[in-house]
């Protein structure tokens, strides 16, 4: 199949420099999905799914326009086509926007990252992995409900092609399991969920395993209270550490460097963590969530150490902030066939920290330990941090009653400065951080 | 092109494709072959020039079969029989083991409430690419201490046809259009921005007007000063005053999800079994109503083909509705309310808001703010999100005052509230007669699919909400 999206790439590009357009770059991806919810026991839903889409980008000089379509017609081709390169024609010019030099795109090894598995998933596999979760999760004390177990199987080709030579596919697969679950009743309902998303069927642990640990997640949080307003150490879950990861690589992202949106805008260089903390976004893991061989640009996939020693050395770029900014890009293009380049992370965590998750709690008199978070309460500009959570109290260095209807608030830049990892890392997701620490946060409850 | 595919004009009204939709839905409950021709563009002008002009399109069809509790769906953006006959496969999978009784179709309705033009090409591109560098020029002219501008607009068309069995047909054409500027202002060290934005289901036209456009860009620049002097936002639980508009988000996130017919007939919501009970204090009226005129939430029929209406959810604090679409309305033993709606082809219906507010109350606004002793005066909202089991939510301002002895007094920072949706609906204790719905610009995202929708109050005063700053 992928010599047919080559080929498809190769001929688009010839016809739209053909056309008028000086460079151009493209984009196909094709996939194939199912997917099944499960609920008491019996098929809720069952979806297969099957989608092809085309970006086009064409250049006329430094100005550009995208077109995309689902439709593959001759005639819809060519009239988008004509439409790219007409629009182009008129843009504004835009001085930093282009495809990537020849020699950039040139120079790849040939990488396998193992994103592709052949495993069929048959209806009737599928069906039974939701089940068997929701079963485990059923049999967990406290649970009163289901609210659906489901498991999903896709695979799909990414193509990537430029007018200056760049011509390359790759072909993935994805497998999942996940669950959501009620505890309690009437006013004190709690629901939580688990799942777990992966390239190789293999990868996935026992869908029992991801089920029983919704419904535990549920049981425990019943009966939550605010508790009073306090100024206190705040311990973040490795389910919710990962997003002040993610928080602070929205900050390093190119777009919101040269736009002058980030807190950390001015800090490259500069310690912005405590000098024990490491970053790294590695796009080349094997089997990795966020792996790519190539970016959306066709530079090829690298390991970026953003944070060495709790020191700020590299932003996440793309072509066209690369060249605003005067830098290298740093292959962190991200790219729908609908939408223009724009640098993401891929594969991003904090390193481990070296003391356990018990020790970084032993001495917490009072504190709070956030499992869930809820709301966008982030300020990019200012750093400005106010989220709702849930979680337990931590009261002499222990986990013990249920919290929910909180806010933990404070300033990123601050808290990043503040922030202790524990030696607890695992990759499960596309961006993972250990449970960290961070003292002197305001929880706002009763 | 190697890749065969037949065009999306007229190929349901070949007979092979009608028998087959037929075939499928033999024996089910409900369902439907749904197809979609879509047309999108986004333009986007930053950092003084315009990087993003975008132009899609999309086309597919979604089949469905619907038997009790159980749906099977199959889609493509391939109209082909072939793909037709992978997404019946699909579908079928709900008919195992059970038989059902064809349900009656929606009501006809000739009602059209918005343009079928399609706003892309009404307007040349140069004009577009003008109009948002005015739009940036304006800005960064009106207020030396203009450091940033973000404008753009996006429109999309999208024509959907619904075949049923036995060849009954529903189609709908539905344009929208959104224009936004965000500024960031900086001064003494200090950077912080605000924003307006608005749209709906109509044509660009109204943004060619100067004054409309520069009165989006003085309200951004307005709302940037105002957090300039900014202080930072109390911790702690204080009465809450809530502007007119926007802010509706609240009622949204706190009442609306959990009435949504899915969510009680699974037992997930922190509203089920008190239909027919006082959940919120007297004088709250809440309504979903899908047939106003030219809104951003507004649809002539649902993604079933059920005209939209006007649904009381809340009437002088009694639950009195649900919010339905023709599978959870069925099950429960009730009507469709017209909010079965999908993201498009790709996804499955589910019951979703459009638009959906708080009526007027009897208090003047300047009178409910004269009230708060010690409080904050929250204006404008980022967004909010709800955990519709629990009943907790949070919404997130962007714009907000202290309130001391009825006085509004200093801006604050962004700060998150957060709140009990069924408690928090008791604790409002004033309601203003200036209800409004925002201006179009607001996105709902449940189970991974996003919809458009208006949200809407006057000004509320609620009592002792948490508030989350950090002072």
């Amino acid at each position: 199949m992928t010599q047919l999206q080559l080929d498809i790439l190769d001929d688009l590009l010839k016809r739209t420099k053909k056309a008028g357009a000086d460079s151009a770059d493209a984009m196909l991806m094709s996939s194939k999905s199912s997917n099944f919810e499960c609920r008491n026991g019996k098929v809720e839903t069952s979806t297969r799914s099957e989608n092809i889409t085309l970006g086009l980008r064409a250049f006329v000089g430094h100005r550009s326009s995208i077109v995309s379509t689902a439709e593959f017609g001759d005639d819809v081709i060519n009239s988008l086509i004509d439409r790219a390169v007409a629009t182009a024609k008129m843009a504004p010019e835009d001085p930093y926007t282009g495809i990537m030099p020849t020699v950039a795109v040139a120079d790849h090894d040939e990488v396998d990252l193992d994103l592709y598995d052949n495993s069929e998933l048959t209806v009737d596999a599928s069906f039974e992995m939701a089940k068997a979760a929701e079963t485990a999760a059923l049999e967990v004390a406290g649970v009163t409900k289901s609210g659906g177990c489901g498991s999903n199987s896709s695979n799909g080709v990414v193509a990537v092609a430029t007018t200056n030579g760049f011509l390359k596919s790759y072909q993935f697969s994805s497998f999942g399991i996940g669950g959501s679950m009620v505890a309690g009743d009437g006013t004190e309902m709690e629901t939580d969920f688990d799942f777990r998303q992966m390239h190789h069927l293999a990868d996935l642990p026992d869908p029992a395993e991801i089920g029983r640990s919704a419904g535990l997640r549920a049981a425990k949080a019943v009966g939550g209270r605010p508790i009073k307003t306090c100024k206190v150490p705040v311990v973040y879950d490795p389910r919710v550490s990962g997003g002040l990861v993610d928080h602070f690589a929205s900050a390093i992202n190119g777009m919101a460097v040269v736009r002058g949106t980030s807190f950390l805008k001015e800090m490259m260089g500069k310690q912005v963590f405590a000098s024990e903390i490491q970053i790294i976004d590695d796009q080349a893991m094997k089997r990795g969530p966020g792996s790519r061989p190539f970016d959306g640009e066709g530079m090829q996939s690298r390991r970026l150490e953003l944070v060495e020693n709790g020191t700020l050395q590299s932003w996440l770029l793309d072509g066209a902030t690369a060249r605003q900014l005067g830098l290298e890009t740093t292959a962190s293009a991200r790219r729908s066939p609908s939408a223009p380049p724009g640098p993401g992370s891929s594969n991003l965590y904090m390193a481990a920290g070296s003391v356990s998750p018990e020790e970084l709690i032993a001495d917490i008199e009072y504190g709070f330990y956030a499992t869930g978070m809820i709301g966008e309460g982030i300020n990019p500009i200012t750093g400005d941090y106010s989220r709702g959570a849930n979680g337990f109290l931590i009261e002499k260095g222990e986990l013990t009653k249920p919290v929910k209807g909180v806010t933990i608030a404070g300033n990123l830049k601050d808290m990043f400065g503040r922030l202790i990892p524990a030696n607890d890392l695992e990759f499960i997701h596309a961006t993972n951080a250990p449970t960290v620490r961070i003292d002197e946060m305001m929880v706002a409850g009763e | 092109m190697n890749l065969e595919r037949q065009a999306f004009e007229g190929w349901s009204e070949r007979e092979e494709i009608s028998r087959k939709v037929d075939t499928v839905l033999n024996g089910a409950d409900d369902g439907e072959l749904y197809m979609q021709k879509s047309q999108s563009e986004a333009m986007s002008f930053v950092d003084g020039r315009l990087n993003t002009s975008s132009f899609n399109t999309d086309q597919g069809f979604g089949l469905r079969t619907v038997c009790g509790e159980q749906v099977g769906y199959g889609h493509s953006n391939e109209f082909s029989e072939s793909a037709l006959d992978r997404a019946a496969d699909a579908a079928s999978v709900a008919k195992k083991g059970v038989s059902g009784t064809w349900d009656v179709s929606p009501a006809r309705s000739n009602k059209q409430l918005y343009t079928q033009d399609n706003p892309i090409d009404l307007v040349p591109f140069e004009t577009k690419a003008k109009l948002l560098e005015q739009v940036n020029a304006y800005a960064r002219a009106k207020d030396p201490r203009v450091v940033q501008v973000q404008t753009g607009i996006n429109a999309s068309w999208s024509d959907i046809e619904i075949l049923r069995a036995g060849g009954e047909r529903f189609h709908d054409i539905r344009p929208m259009v959104q224009f936004r500027v965000q500024v960031v202002m900086a001064e003494n060290e200090r950077h912080e921005s605000g924003m307006s934005g608005s749209g709906g289901r109509f044509s660009y036209d109204r943004y060619l007007d100067e004054e409309i456009w520069q009165a989006e860009v003085e309200e951004a620049i307005r709302m940037a000063s105002v957090n300039l002097t900014s202080k930072p936002a109390p911790a702690g639980v204080l009465d809450v005053v809530l502007g007119s508009g926007w802010p509706g988000v609240m009622l949204h996130e706190a009442v609306g999800h959990g009435l949504e017919g899915d969510a009680i007939r699974k037992g997930m919501s922190a509203f089920c079994g008190k239909m027919g009970e006082q959940v919120a204090a007297k004088g709250v009226t809440i309504v979903d109503q899908g047939d106003m005129d030219d809104l951003r939430g507004s649809l002539s029929i649902d993604d079933e083909g059920t005209p939209s209406e006007r649904t009381v959810l809340i009437e002088d604090g009694i639950l009195t509705g649900l919010m339905q679409d023709r599978q959870n309305a069925r099950l429960m033993g009730k009507k469709p309310t017209g909010n079965g709606r999908r993201q498009s082809y790709a996804h499955l219906p589910m019951p979703r808001m459009t638009n959906t507010y708080m009526e007027n109350g009897t208090s003047e606004p300047a009178e409910i703010l004269k009230s708060v002793e010690d409080g904050i005066y929250a204006v404008n909202f980022g967004g909010g999100q709800v955990d519709i089991t629990s009943g907790n939510f949070v919404f997130s301002c962007t714009e907000a005052y202290r309130v001391r002895n009825g006085e509004q007094q200093e801006a604050i920072k962004g700060a998150t509230l957060i709140g009990n949706g069924p408690e928090a609906m008791r604790r409002v204790s004033m309601i203003g007669n200036d209800s409004a719905l925002d201006a179009g610009i607001a996105v709902c995202g449940k189970s991974g699919q996003s919809v458009p929708v208006c949200v809407g109050q006057p000004t509320l005063r609620m009592d002792q909400i948490t508030v989350g700053g950090t002072n």
